[in-house]
């Protein structure tokens, strides 16, 4: 155990290589997170998101790179240390309920402590106080085979928390649950967790998963990190071509960037020999004379009957879809069809002509 | 042609439902359901489990039999029991579409959508050129000769699609055919439903108790409860002038604070709305309040999305609707924001397009315009 840790994070994963065959599944990566934080590792399936995970979890040996929580390293090859994953002290939930049918919920989630030999008056007080937590008071004595799948994963939740692990670890703990029931799911597992503190890296490829339950979110592909930052740093000001288009939806258009002076300037682009000129924020890593990506969210962009100032950009509704509480619309213009949300009071229709105007602030040149 | 015009160029419903009454012991399933469905109309029967849109359907299928009422198709009455005419379902001109796929297992693609044909015993060069332009439409042409255990389930529902439109029966009835599709695949299908129709043109009834699904597929909505049609209208029409609560309600998002009221200053209905006990009632401005006589208790439903957010108190004038409350919690969709405001004894459901961070407890105002609120009778 080393004292003299120089980086205050609570869980720190520095320089992690981990091969399967001739296949970099995570390619050098580092990130440190702040004790009781919550962060989302998130992409698509091989990103390596799910090898950083078990990499944490020991559930396989790690081929580079240090991995530490508090004072406790959990393995540095190079060091010659590998703490076997039952002495991480970690919970873990994972998509697969891993509920026993032959027992109780009581007995499921009581279990992790009955293997330590604690007392029991005082395993049933923390059984008590975690099924309060995770609202299954009432099913404590049911067989776990009688609950529903979001109840089953409730429980899988109590049973990871009940002993109050150093980490707790998700592995796209919702993608077995039908739509309503994860929307309802992901503010209670945020709940529960800022409840009980527990620092946590959860793995999944929804977006909006991570949008609503992380302090963090680490966007990853190809086993490499692209992006880090809160959930709305990520959404609002993705720093490339990628992140823009894994998270949410966007315009993305390839351009050039004509000038660029404090993180603000112009983007040339040119569709269907039609070209114009778009003031914009200019993302990280670009300047005046590079190759950039247009990214502009579709709340972003307004259609409007009249054209003001700014941007001259003319084109025809192909499709608005009346969602209720907006309409998702299709602007053609050239041979790029803009995504455009609009406010159902605005009531455009399939076949009119319209302008198009972006807000500076919200329009964006991002890596290619 | 739209339903309009094909409805007032006096041309005849394609499917006609009049009084239609249907029992389950002492339940009643189905209250006097009366509906006209123009040529190529895309129909949807929206309503929560139990409210009589399936059965309905399945009158319409001759899978049940009502104890009263009519029903034509096309040309043909096929059930009128006071006239003693039922006809069975195979007799019907229609094509059906299940949640189960109700796919052959033990047949290629080819041989699942030929399958009614040759039940009709249709020749064999006709069943080859049919059956070939269905599997063109839903776009399975290149799977013909695959068996139908080899497909996705998507592929399974295209199957099932092409199968009810090979014969080019009049109507075509959806009994949730989407339910058991994941989200991804439920949209791609969904919007593949609507193309499909379009093209070939036929009339549709579809079923649902997906609010999102009947506002995006259909020409007209029909909105059921407790085996009542509660409202029948163009999507955007419900959507902006719900009936009643149960509407308003069930159709996308809303906050509904009831309350008495008071009168009316031309088209808008003044609203006194109970703040909790020791304050002041607040009075409310909004539009409709059809049905509603001074003194009744009635609703003002707001949308989310009608709703202006402020940080500070602002300075309103011209009826401008003023609350002012706290919040309660805020969920990031990266899109935009939702969140809940504690107004009174009141929850008011919030949609902002842009990130603002906003602290639980936080104090702030909301606004809106009277014409942004509807009155609902109770």
């Amino acid at each position: 155990m080393c004292a003299a840790e120089t980086s205050g994070a609570y869980l720190e994963v520095q320089n992690l290589v981990k091969w399967f065959g001739n296949d970099r599944a995570v390619d050098n990566i580092s990130f440190g997170i702040p004790k009781g934080s919550f962060l989302t590792l998130l992409g698509p399936s091989g990103c390596g998101k799910t090898t950083t995970l078990m990499s944490i979890a020991g559930l396989h040996s790690i081929d580079g790179g240090r991995i530490r929580v508090g004072d406790a390293i959990f393995t540095s090859p190079k060091e010659g240390l590998f703490m076997p994953p039952e002495k991480r002290d970690i919970g873990m939930v994972f998509q697969s309920y891993a509920i026993w049918p032959h027992m109780t919920v009581a007995q499921n989630v009581a279990y992790p402590l009955e293997i330590r030999n604690i007392e029991r008056s005082e395993i049933d007080d923390r059984v008590a106080a975690v099924l309060k937590l995770v609202g299954l008071t009432d099913w404590a004595n049911s067989l776990a085979t009688n609950l529903s799948g979001g109840q089953q994963q409730r429980a899988s939740l109590a049973r990871a928390i009940v002993s109050n692990p150093r980490l707790l670890l998700f592995d796209e703990p919702l993608s077995n649950l039908d739509l309503k029931l994860r929307e309802t799911m992901r503010v209670e597992l945020k709940r529960i967790q800022s409840e009980v503190g527990i620092t946590s890296i959860y793995v999944t490829h929804d977006q909006s998963e991570a949008l609503v339950m992380s302090d963090e979110i680490i966007v990853m592909s190809k086993g490499k990190i692209e992006q880090r930052g809160g959930p709305v740093e990520i959404y609002s000001k993705p720093v490339n071509e990628y992140v823009s288009n894994f998270i949410g939806v966007a315009n993305l258009m390839k351009g050039k960037v004509l000038d660029a002076a404090d993180g603000k300037g112009r983007l040339e682009v040119e569709q269907g020999g039609q070209k114009i000129t778009v003031p914009c924020m200019i993302g990280p890593g670009i300047g005046a004379g590079d190759d950039a990506v247009l990214s502009v969210r579709p709340e972003n962009v307004h259609a409007v009957r009249e054209n003001g100032a700014g941007v001259k950009l003319e084109g025809e509704v192909t499709h608005a879809i009346f969602l209720g509480s907006y309409v998702d619309c299709r602007v053609q213009w050239g041979d790029f069809e803009w995504k455009v949300i609009a406010h159902p009071r605005a009531r455009l229709k399939a076949g009119e002509k319209v302008h198009l105007q972006f807000d500076p602030e919200h329009t964006l040149a991002v890596q290619p | 042609m739209s339903v309009n015009e094909a409805m007032s160029a006096n041309s005849k419903p394609m499917v006609s439902i009049e009084h239609l009454y249907k029992h389950f012991g002492s339940e009643t399933a189905v209250d006097d359901f009366n509906l006209d469905i123009a040529p190529g109309e895309f129909v949807t029967l929206l309503g929560p489990s139990g409210c009589g849109k399936t059965t309905t359907l399945r009158c319409v299928a001759g899978l049940e039999r009502p104890e009263e009422g009519e029903i034509r198709i096309g040309d043909n009455t096929v059930v009128a029991p006071a006239k003693d005419i039922y006809l069975f379902p195979e007799h019907r001109n229609i094509g059906m579409v299940f949640q189960s796929y109700a796919v052959w297992p033990h047949m290629t693609v080819f041989d699942n959508v030929a399958y009614g044909l040759r039940v009709r015993r249709a020749s064999s060069s006709e069943i080859k050129t049919r059956t070939t332009r269905a599997l063109e439409l839903v776009g399975l042409d290149h799977l013909a000769d695959r068996f139908a255990t080899k497909l996705s389930g998507g592929q399974r529902q295209r199957v099932a699609l092409a199968r009810a439109i090979v014969y080019e029966p009049e109507v075509i009835l959806f009994d949730e055919p989407l339910s058991n599709l994941d989200a991804k695949l439920r949209e791609q299908m969904r919007d593949e439903i609507v193309r499909l129709q379009k093209e070939v043109g036929i009339t549709s009834i579809f079923v649902t108790h997906d609010q999102s699904e009947a506002l995006v597929m259909s020409d007209r909505v029909v909105v059921m409860d407790k085996a009542v049609i509660q409202q029948i209208g163009d999507p955007q029409d419900i959507y902006a002038n719900p009936v009643n609560s149960f509407v308003a309600n069930f159709i996308g998002v809303t906050s509904l604070l009831q309350g008495k009221l008071l009168g009316r200053e031309g088209e808008t209905c003044q609203v006194e709305v109970g703040m909790g006990q020791g304050t002041e009632p607040l009075r409310l401005g909004a539009v409709g309040g059809e049905g509603a006589q001074t003194g009744n208790q009635v609703f003002v439903s707001l949308r989310p999305e009608d709703v202006v957010l402020h940080l500070s108190r602002p300075d309103v004038s011209g009826g401008t609707n003023l609350l002012e409350g706290n919040v309660i919690d805020t969920i990031y969709l990266g899109s935009f924001l939702e969140g809940r405001v504690q107004v009174g004894p009141h929850e008011i459901g919030i949609q902002i397009d842009h990130f603002e961070n906003l602290a639980s407890g936080q104090q702030v105002w909301l606004t809106f315009p009277p014409d942004h609120a509807l009155c609902l009778a109770e």
